[in-house]
């Protein structure tokens, strides 16, 4: 049988897979469009806002890459002017604050329609409601820890109400440990040093994010230096040391 | 003669023993039942003593009147009973009274010291004519066992007078002549003050027929100083045969749209209460569609056998009549609702409608297939969020960073304005409220070095400060300190947005204290 055996590969063969996925272009990459990019999670830390920021670049992303892919209207040369969501409970908003519009990214900042919740059921209800309405471009759930109100189930149905519907969802988790959900990928990003300011090496540069892309339906597992800079940046990380750990695997004989 | 107009029909209710009957209902006795077969009167207090508000049938029977002396009244009848009256709990439950009579019509009104108007215009054909409606609210008030006498006429004036001094159930029909009919009333049916009533009685006018034969400018002369309705007679009968209009009722024509269902039965589930106000939300999109309008706000008034009323409301962002969508606004709102004994009548009222032009009908199903509007969305969250948890922010002039925001409701235009102030970078998210954090720096205006926050240390690798952001004189205490704003990021790149507040030696306080507001991505 040959399950057993896969559950049990060896390390290299994990990385000869990546290879293979490498090779077949099955790599994520930025500017991606269909139904696996509609549901997405991001696991983050409540102390710094990556979570939040990664979610905006991403839906930034996805709704640069519709304007410029196959599907897009021709015609179309007006802007998306449609409103997007974004659902906080009442702990998210405390530990990590409201949206700020100033500091939103410059398209997106007069479209926001702001939801505060107290308990992790209303924040549900608020998600679904907002992913029925195709009249949303995006919709942003910010949801702390593990409540028991989103489990498989609730994750299924905003995930089916996503795709139905067109209008893609991601849903921010807090301080939470990863348990069962059914999202089509699923991040977890904290902050990257960024890369120095031309004009002020001193001072923060553009954002950066670690992100890890711990589970997706398309794409294998991997690990970016993400970078908003008027497009979505990717980095792979530990590129050079794959490209070390390959020439010592081509010297050695493999084990076993 | 300037006829009435036609169009208006008041129903006036007397409850003419409206303080005895609410001590029976206290006490739970029926009419001659126990303490009331006695003579009993409720009094109450004046400077002279105490004095009589109302007599039962066996006081009256005895020589007890109303308005007499405690003291007088015991000559008479020793035996009288006593109990204290209470006019303040009677207004309160005429008020309460006026809510429930709203049954019979979509406006009332108070008339103390004991008596209600209602507005029936146009709605006595949902009873089958203005008999039986006489009839259904002689029959409800029977249940909660009140006296009344009730009339129903052109003007209040009229249906006033119909009531306490004409015959029980008196119908003034719009093509009747009032003069005539009412012309064998007394003149206490005028509503006038004691006084007038005297003056009146020593002129040997007793009923209306006889103001009428006396000559119009006499008794114009004879009141001339008289300004107020109740001291006028002839103010007074112009009111009544509705020559001039009665600012003190001002018997609003309402164009709310209005459905409802009277129920054989009373419902006490849940299940069928929605069905109920679904076929109304139907009913109701069929009254709109006809007027081309769409319903802003909807009372859903469910009447309930032990008299209570029970009023829901919602506000829809824009006008709307769908009548899934009306039925399923209301949906979330009855889940509160104790049916008690039952609920016996449901109304749905539209009091605020807009115009909505018919739009074609859509080709696709079910709204689970084809998804919501934008409006819609935003009902549904705040019928069961509340107002203030679906909102969007907006800029506010103000250099203030927690001040330069403001919110407001989803849908509501932005207000314009010349010009936006550029900030150079402000963080993507705002704490509430700064959260104080403890830092190392070089004073007195040096860059931080190091902070520690919620319990962490963070290394500062870079910042880039200060953007110095001034208090707000104009709209601030004088002792209120500057602010140093430093955008900064840590080891692990983690970037924040951290103030001081004041300097040292500004005079506004002692060390300045440092600040954590904002987080960037």
């Amino acid at each position: 049988m040959t399950l057993p055996m896969t559950l049990s590969l060896p390390m290299d063969s994990v990385s000869a897979a990546v290879r293979l996925a490498d090779a077949q272009g099955l790599q994520w990459q930025p500017g991606q469009v269909g139904e696996a990019t509609a549901h997405g999670e991001i696991f983050a830390s409540g102390d710094e806002g990556a979570g939040a920021a990664l979610a905006l670049a991403l839906a930034l992303d996805r709704q640069r890459a519709v304007r410029a892919g196959p599907s897009a209207d021709p015609l179309a040369d007006t802007p998306d002017e449609r409103m997007w969501l974004w659902v906080q409970d009442a702990r998210a908003i405390q530990r990590s604050g409201r949206p700020y519009r100033a500091g939103l990214p410059e398209g997106l900042r007069h479209r926001l329609i702001h939801v505060a919740v107290k308990t992790a059921q209303d924040a549900l209800f608020a998600l679904e409601e907002g992913l029925r309405c195709r009249d949303l471009a995006f919709v942003i759930g910010e949801i702390t820890g593990n409540p028991r109100a989103l489990d498989m189930t609730a994750s299924r149905r905003l995930g089916l109400a996503a795709e139905r519907h067109g209008v893609p969802l991601w849903l921010v988790r807090l301080d939470a440990r990863r348990d069962l959900s059914s999202a089509r990928m699923r991040w977890e990003v904290a902050s990257a040093p960024s890369p120095a300011p031309g004009w002020n090496a001193q001072a923060p540069g553009t954002q950066s994010w670690q992100a890890e892309l711990f589970r997706a339906r398309r794409h294998p597992p991997g690990q970016w230096i993400l970078r908003e800079d008027g497009r979505l940046v990717a980095e792979k990380v530990g590129a050079a040391a794959e490209l070390q750990r390959r020439r010592e695997g081509g010297a050695k004989p493999r084990p076993g | 003669m300037l006829a009435p107009s036609p169009s208006r029909r008041i129903l006036a209710i007397w409850l003419c023993r409206l303080a005895l009957d609410r001590w029976r209902l206290g006490e739970g006795l029926a009419a001659g039942e126990g303490a009331d077969a006695q003579p009993l009167a409720l009094i109450a207090e004046t400077a002279h003593g105490p004095r009589i508000a109302a007599a039962n049938a066996a006081g009256r029977a005895a020589g007890a009147q109303g308005g007499m002396m405690l003291a007088d009244a015991r000559t008479l009848c020793p035996e009288l009973a006593v109990a204290a009256s209470d006019p303040a709990g009677d207004l309160a439950f005429l008020e309460h009274l006026a809510g429930w009579a709203l049954r019979w019509g979509p406006w009332s009104a108070l008339d103390p010291p004991d008596g209600l108007l209602v507005d029936v215009t146009g709605v006595a054909h949902l009873f089958g004519g203005e008999e039986a409606l006489l009839a259904d609210a002689r029959a409800a008030f029977a249940r909660r066992r009140f006296a009344v006498r009730m009339a129903i006429a052109p003007t209040a004036g009229a249906a006033w007078a119909l009531a306490h001094h004409g015959p029980d159930g008196a119908i003034l029909r719009s093509g009747d002549d009032p003069a005539q009919r009412l012309a064998g009333l007394p003149v206490a049916a005028l509503r006038l003050d004691e006084d007038v009533l005297t003056v009146l009685r020593r002129l040997g006018l007793k009923r209306l027929g006889d103001l009428d034969a006396v000559a119009r400018e006499a008794l114009v002369r004879r009141f001339r100083n008289r300004r107020s309705a109740s001291a006028n007679p002839l103010l007074r009968m112009d009111q009544l045969l509705g020559r001039v209009p009665e600012p003190l009722l001002p018997v609003l024509v309402t164009h709310a749209p209005l459905v409802q269902r009277r129920l054989m039965e009373p419902i006490r589930h849940r299940a069928l209460l929605e069905q109920v106000v679904a076929d109304l939300a139907g009913d109701m999109e069929r009254v709109l569609e006809g007027a081309g309008q769409g319903a802003r706000r909807l009372e859903l008034g469910l009447w309930k056998v032990d008299g209570e009323v029970v009023v829901r409301r919602v506000e829809m962002a824009a006008p709307s009549r769908e009548a899934a969508h009306l039925a399923g606004l209301f949906a979330r709102r009855l889940e509160d609702v104790d049916a008690g004994f039952g609920i016996e009548m449901v109304r749905l009222r539209s009091p605020w409608c807009e115009p909505l032009a018919l739009a074609q009908g859509d080709i696709e199903h079910a709204a689970q297939e084809r998804g919501t509007s934008l409006a819609a969305c935003v009902d549904r969250l705040t019928v069961r969020l509340g107002h203030d948890a679906v909102r969007r922010p907006i800029l506010f002039a103000s250099h203030i960073p927690e001040r330069a925001q403001r919110w407001q409701g989803p849908l509501e235009p932005e207000k314009t304005s010349q010009g936006t102030f550029d900030f150079h970078c402000r963080p993507l998210k705002m704490l509430d409220k700064p959260e104080q954090i403890s830092v190392i720096y070089e004073t007195p205006d040096g860059l931080p070095k190091r902070f520690r926050w919620r319990g962490e240390t963070h290394d500062v690798l870079r910042s880039e400060g200060p953007e110095r952001i001034a208090p707000e004189w104009w709209r601030e205490r004088g002792a209120v300190r500057l602010r140093d704003y430093y955008r900064i990021e840590d080891a692990m790149g983690r970037r924040y947005w951290i103030y001081r507040s004041g300097v040292v030696g500004d005079g506004r306080g002692g060390v300045p204290a440092w600040f954590l507001q904002g987080l960037f991505g």
